[in-house]
């Protein structure tokens, strides 16, 4: 498809470099050569049907075993990535919203977030925060996300709505402050209320010093997280590379515009 | 006869160096010493004892030593004479337990307490036996040789609660180096009583740990029992409850296992008239090379219509070497009932472990942070606080000591 025409802001300032990326899960081969750079600040949007790898991508940058990488290399920050354990691509300031958060009954959510929160103040050579600070610290976000403050002391995820996942997704990224968040299909299973909710969330998040990738199938949530630049990934490859345009021509054209397969054809149809 | 013959030989001895005891007494222990010699320790021909090999217990020569004691009793319990009336220690002996006939053959001191009718009990009954190397031989005579002869000790514990009577018991048991703690516990609870029992149990991982647990369950009583095994090399947990019309009884269990520990937990709940309501949960955590049983029997009776009894036995085994064997026994012959039942064996979940990992949580510290959610709605049952606390301390050393 030949080299995107992709703005840069400048050289040499790259915060994430995936080269040529390759991953397998069992013998299938899922990502078929990523290339992709993200600088600070920047937010990009990956865009593609299902089956396309979006997924595959935001958790093999996590660091999800599940997925072996076969070839190319990712760096951030200068470091070797994919030598890392998922943890300490989380403390390096990684951060992926699960498109299924995990249930996990027994630990409470306020138990879980201080956990991680102190693992990587710690990392940061900060003090751990006790009980009170945290609670201090996390009041505003909670209002932020017009979260249910009760949602704080029952088991992570259990029991809660689809909802109210995606918006603990969002509320432990606002604790965490990464440095590159990996949105993975957030909206999905949203209803429009909840969508502004979320957006307006993560739109407060944007800041000069933090990247995001954001993970999506429709183009709706680009309505009010606005990228930067818009990828639209086929068959385990980036197909075309745009600025924020190109999501409202997939909205028009559908992703067969592209000459691209999609069961759902859903892009952009309400 | 012979095999029974040769284990009983050497227990024999020590049956005849016994300190003296009262002539009722010494009855009482006669009666129990000839069950054990009929009935000789159980193998795993034995339907019940199938996964649990106790030849190594039979096998050792130990000497009969007396657990130090310590029993907090608070205000409002009796502490009562083991001869009074109304203390049957000798019921134990005629069943098929050998265990318990084996106990009653060597009772010697004998804790029994009462709870008078009405009475509602603040804070806990307190009952800790503790196996240590002062642990004081009884035999007759001859003082105890300063050898390293393993001891063994036969905890008997009795507590009637009466009528519309509350309190709660926590039982501990603990000690050093290698010895065999035989306890029988038998709790009597009156019409309307309600009655939370605890047991804890955390010998040493050399030690053996047989215990009997005898609940007799009034009329509308309500009766909860846990039994938390952390310790032992080989333990065996018989619980059983008898209940009446319209008692409920929750028997719930938490063990852990690791290194080449065996835990046993066998119980019997026994519907014996109707209206009666059963919860039972048992959690097991296995790894390394241990193993653990689980059987649980609920007999319903043919009178015990309109019973609602509930088992569950979840296991989360972390190594491909640990061995769990579970077993629910129904046994159901009234036919207005309901009862279910169901187990599971699993592993850590792996999304659940990733999904720590990806908030910076230490990959290690995410096993123990889940293998401690397992456990923890055991926990969040205990009604004590000072006691929930200190098995959170107990289970989160356990998760960390991890041999591998």
């Amino acid at each position: 498809m030949g080299t995107p025409a992709r703005p840069t802001k400048e050289e040499n300032m790259s915060l994430l470099e995936i080269t040529n990326l390759h991953a397998t899960v069992g013998e299938r081969e899922i990502l078929k050569g990523i290339d992709l750079t993200v600088g600070p600040g920047e937010v990009h949007a990956i865009m593609g049907p299902n089956g396309s790898g979006k997924s595959t991508l935001a958790q093999v940058l996590a660091g999800r075993e599940l997925y072996a990488v076969t070839e190319g290399s990712v760096t951030y920050d200068g470091k070797d990535l994919l030598a890392m354990p998922p943890e300490d691509r989380a403390r390096e300031g990684i951060f992926l919203a699960f498109q299924y958060p995990v249930e996990i009954p027994g630990v409470s959510n306020q138990y879980f977030l201080k956990a991680a929160l102190n693992t990587m103040r710690k990392h940061r050579g900060l003090p751990e925060l006790d009980a009170m600070d945290f609670l201090d610290l996390i009041r505003g976000k909670i209002e932020l996300m017009e979260m249910e403050s009760s949602l704080l002391n029952r088991a992570v995820n259990a029991g809660f709505s689809g909802g109210e996942k995606k918006r603990n997704e969002i509320f432990q990224m606002a604790v965490l402050e990464p440095r590159l968040a990996i949105l993975d299909e957030t909206d999905s299973g949203l209803d429009i209320d909840a969508l502004k909710l979320v957006a307006h969330g993560v739109n407060s998040l944007r800041s000069a010093d933090r990247s995001m990738i954001v993970v999506t199938h429709y183009q709706r949530l680009l309505d009010y997280i606005v990228p930067d630049f818009v990828h639209v990934l086929s068959d385990g490859r980036i197909v075309k590379s745009g600025g924020k345009d190109l999501a409202l021509e997939l909205e028009r054209n559908g992703y067969a515009g592209l000459g691209i397969a999609d069961e759902e054809e859903a892009v952009g149809k309400v | 006869m012979t095999a029974v013959a040769e284990q009983t030989g050497a227990w024999l001895e020590s049956f005849a160096n016994q300190r003296p005891a009262a002539e009722w007494l010494r009855k009482v222990r006669e009666a129990g010493f000839e069950r054990f010699a009929e009935l000789g320790f159980p193998t795993t021909h034995d339907e019940e004892w199938r996964f649990t090999n106790v030849a190594r217990i039979a096998r050792t020569n130990f000497q009969v030593a007396q657990a130090e004691l310590t029993v907090r009793v608070p205000e409002g319990v009796e502490e009562i004479d083991p001869g009074a009336a109304g203390v049957d220690l000798g019921r134990f002996a005629a069943g098929g337990n050998a265990f318990a006939a084996l106990n009653t053959a060597f009772l010697d001191r004998v804790t029994v307490l009462r709870v008078p009718r009405g009475a509602v009990i603040e804070g806990a009954i307190e009952i800790g036996y503790e196996v240590g190397p002062d642990s004081q031989a009884v035999a007759g005579e001859s003082p105890a040789p300063p050898s390293t002869s393993p001891t063994a000790v036969h905890p008997r514990t009795v507590i009637l609660v009466g009528a519309n009577a509350q309190c709660s018991i926590v039982e501990t048991y603990k000690g050093q180096g290698q010895y065999f703690t035989n306890a029988v516990t038998e709790i009597v609870a009156g019409e309307g009583a309600v009655v939370n029992h605890y047991k804890v149990q955390q010998e040493d991982r050399d030690a053996f740990h047989v215990a009997t647990l005898a609940a007799s369950l009034g009329r509308s009583a309500n009766f909860s029992t846990t039994s938390i095994s952390l310790g032992g090399a080989l333990v065996r947990n018989d619980v059983s409850a008898v209940l009446s019309e319209g008692t409920e009884a929750t028997l719930n269990g938490l063990y852990l296992v690791n290194g080449s520990q065996h835990v046993d937990n066998h119980t019997v709940i026994d519907h014996a008239k109707p209206h009666g309501t059963s919860h039972e949960l048992y959690k097991g955590i296995l790894d390394g090379k241990a193993s653990a049983v689980f059987n649980g029997r609920i007999m319903v009776r043919k009178d015990a219509q309109k019973t609602d009894s509930k088992q569950t036995n979840k296991n989360l085994v972390l190594s491909d070497e640990a061995v769990i064997d579970t077993k629910p026994e129904l046994q159901i012959f009234a036919d207005d009932v309901r009862c279910t039942h169901g187990a599971t064996i699993g592993q850590l979940d792996a999304e659940a472990l990733f999904y720590l990992q990806s908030r910076g949580i230490g990959r290690e510290d995410a096993r123990n942070l889940l293998t401690y959610a397992f456990a923890q709605d055991i926990i969040d049952r205990i009604k004590i606080q000072t006691l929930r606390e200190t098995l959170e301390r107990s289970l989160f050393e356990k998760f960390h000591e991890r041999p591998r």
